[in-house]
């Protein structure tokens, strides 16, 4: 995946791996769908990672949570990031929310639909049991057809299994 | 087969639990004998019909062959599908025109069978298509007994508008195929499904539908909204589908004709994986609340939803039995995706599926013996069919990524989706005999999945 490169080398990803000191698998949980749009070699405070910015949503606190194979069940890695999502979110209440639900390519259409509202589904109830209000929070699945990794290996499928915390337009 | 439970990983060699009557051409010197033998037996061979079990094993094409029908081009496209059709069905051994010797015949006349008993043609097709004027035609086709040195059936008659000449040709080869099978054909039908393009990441999908045979191509829908799991009304030209139109994924119901949509049902969820009820006046989907799927019906023309099933599992792909009395569908109630049947008005379900492995996307034949189902087992995807007690599971397709099973109205070839791997994998489409043998691939312009067959055509 070509965007890990880029992400790997930014002083966002290294501030973040060195204070996570977790798993190798939490690497994996900074990798957004659009860093490249996002100018992620830029940490300065004013720039799109600023306070309260969505890049600061996506590359400070993480704006996706992965999955074990066929669960829904959140990892004390997804509990972690989920947590600081809330905080941020409840620090900035303008952003309504869309959870995405997404699963690998290692299962059928229709099962997969429902595997990704049902992780969908855990992502928003573990913040909204952090405060953030339900009414600010949509959920939507994509099942299978929305991979952000594309090779055929485990790491990839990894990467599939996930849901992405979008904040859209804000309001007010 | 008793209630063997046993995967045939080859599906080949294996029997089938029916025997599909048929018409064989008999020699003449197997006649002669059985007129000697008894006279039942002599009764059989004047009518030239025997029972012959298409579906064992080893299973040796009947040659047949088609010779161009008299006219112009059109006439010898119309052969050319036909005699395509037949050699695709894996059931006919079209013989070369090369060696014919008799080489043209009126539609009028008689074949000279002496000339097709050497070549060893068993069964002989001819015809003649005359224009009328005012943008139709006439087709006249014949079908021969060669050993028999007579008619299968009395010869027929079509007119078509001549833009449908293919038409003509899928018709008169579900006539033979039915004359020489005592089987119902399938060539007169189309296939829906979804056309994927672009990279694996960003998938553009449409809706698509083509002939049988994968001619006549044409999108659907234009590719802005994700769309997936088409399925055809077995009444009329319609089609249900789930799309993400507006970012709300839903059911939909499309007049293939008119291009009219309409979302079916106003339920608080996600709804997907919609089928319709063997009379075309149903449509049951999976409804979407929370983390759980079930399953609800609803009428078309009161709009009554009837829910089915009930509680914490995914409960999603069902399909009705052919009599509607019946519902098959996947549900991970027992900790991971297993396959149940139900009434069609709900109740308790009876788990069928006890393989080793995940069992998913369950469609019951049209006949009612068998439902083909998708199996996840030691990382593989494999297309299989069982009867609807859960005995007698067979595998017909495996590797990699096999997903998606569809039956043709006669219940006897399916067609699934074969994925390959990686950044530049994607699916295509692939037909099967029920046999496990003559798995062919379907020609698309690109990237294919989800499948479903029509009934059919009026």
């Amino acid at each position: 995946m070509l965007a890990a490169t880029s992400i790997l080398k930014s002083p966002a990803f290294l501030a973040l791996a060195v204070g996570l000191a977790v798993a190798g698998c939490a690497k994996k949980e900074k990798l957004p769908d659009n860093s490249g749009q996002l100018g992620l070699n830029n940490n300065n405070l004013g720039g799109a990672n600023a306070p309260g910015s969505p890049g600061e949503f996506t590359t400070q606190i993480g704006d996706r949570v992965f999955f074990e194979t066929d669960s829904s069940i959140l990892t004390p890695t997804a509990r972690s990031t989920l947590t600081r999502q809330a905080q941020w979110l409840l620090r900035y209440p303008n952003y309504p929310i869309t959870i995405e639900g997404h699963a690998d390519e290692r299962g059928t259409r229709e099962y997969n639909l429902a595997l990704g509202a049902r992780r969908a589904a855990a992502t928003r109830d573990f913040l909204s049991s952090q405060g953030v209000p339900r009414n600010r929070i949509r959920t939507i699945s994509f099942g299978k057809e929305r991979p952000v990794a594309v090779c055929n290996d485990i790491s990839c499928w990894s990467q599939n299994r996930r849901a992405r915390t979008a904040l859209t337009t804000p309001q007010g | 087969m008793g209630r063997d439970r046993t995967d045939f990983s080859s599906g080949k060699n294996v029997s089938v639990e029916y025997k599909i009557k048929g018409t064989l051409m008999f020699s003449l010197l197997q006649k002669i004998i059985i007129s000697i033998i008894s006279v039942i037996a002599l009764t059989l061979s004047a009518n030239a019909k025997i029972e012959f079990d298409i579906t064992r094993g080893n299973v040796e094409p009947l040659p047949i062959a088609i010779m161009d029908f008299q006219g112009d081009k059109v006439a010898q496209d119309i052969s050319a599908v036909i005699a395509n059709n037949l050699r695709n069905s894996g059931l006919f051994k079209v013989t070369d025109k090369a060696a014919f010797i008799q080489k043209t015949l009126e539609v009028g006349g008689r074949p000279k069978f002496e000339d097709w008993r050497v070549l060893n043609v068993q069964a002989l097709a001819n015809g003649a298509v005359t224009s009328l004027g005012g943008g139709r035609l006439r087709v006249d086709f014949r079908l021969w007994d060669v050993f028999a040195s007579n008619e299968v059936f009395p010869g027929e008659r079509l007119e078509i508008e001549a833009k449908l000449w293919r038409r003509a040709a899928h018709i008169i080869s579900d006539k033979i195929y039915e004359g020489l099978t005592g089987e119902k054909g399938y060539f007169d039908t189309r296939i829906v499904f979804v056309d994927e393009s672009g990279p694996k990441n960003k998938r553009v999908k449409r809706l698509a539908i083509m002939d049988q045979d994968g001619a006549n191509v044409r999108t659907l829908t234009r590719g802005s909204d994700l769309v997936l799991t088409p399925r055809f009304s077995p009444t009329r030209q319609e089609i249900t589908y789930m799309s993400f139109e507006g970012g709300q994924p839903r059911v939909y119901l499309l007049q293939i004709e008119t291009g009219q949509r309409e979302v079916v049902g106003n339920f608080p969820g996600m709804t997907f994986s919609p089928r319709f009820s063997p009379n075309g006046q149903k449509i049951v989907m999976s409804l979407q609340q929370d983390g759980n799927a079930n399953i609800y019906s609803m009428d078309l023309s009161s709009r009554n939803t009837t829910r089915l099933t009930s509680g914490a599992a995914i409960d999603t792909a069902p399909s009705y039995s052919p009599d509607g009395s019946r519902i098959v569908f996947e549900s991970d109630r027992g900790g991971r995706q297993q396959l149940y049947v139900m009434n069609a008005s709900g109740g308790q379900p009876n788990r069928i599926s006890f393989g080793n492995g995940r069992y998913s996307t369950p469609v019951w034949s049209p006949r009612g013996d068998l439902i083909a189902f998708t199996k996840q087992t030691g990382g593989k995807f494999l297309i299989g069919v069982m009867k609807p007690d859960g005995s007698g599971e067979r595998i017909l397709a495996e590797g990699f990524h096999n997903e998606g099973p569809t039956w043709a109205p006669n219940g006897r070839v399916l067609m699934f989706f074969r994925e390959t791997p990686g950044a530049q994998g994607g699916p295509r489409l692939y037909s099967i005999d029920l046999t496990g043998r003559n798995e062919r691939r379907i020609k698309t312009p690109s990237f294919a999945s989800d499948p479903a067959w029509s009934p059919l055509l009026d």
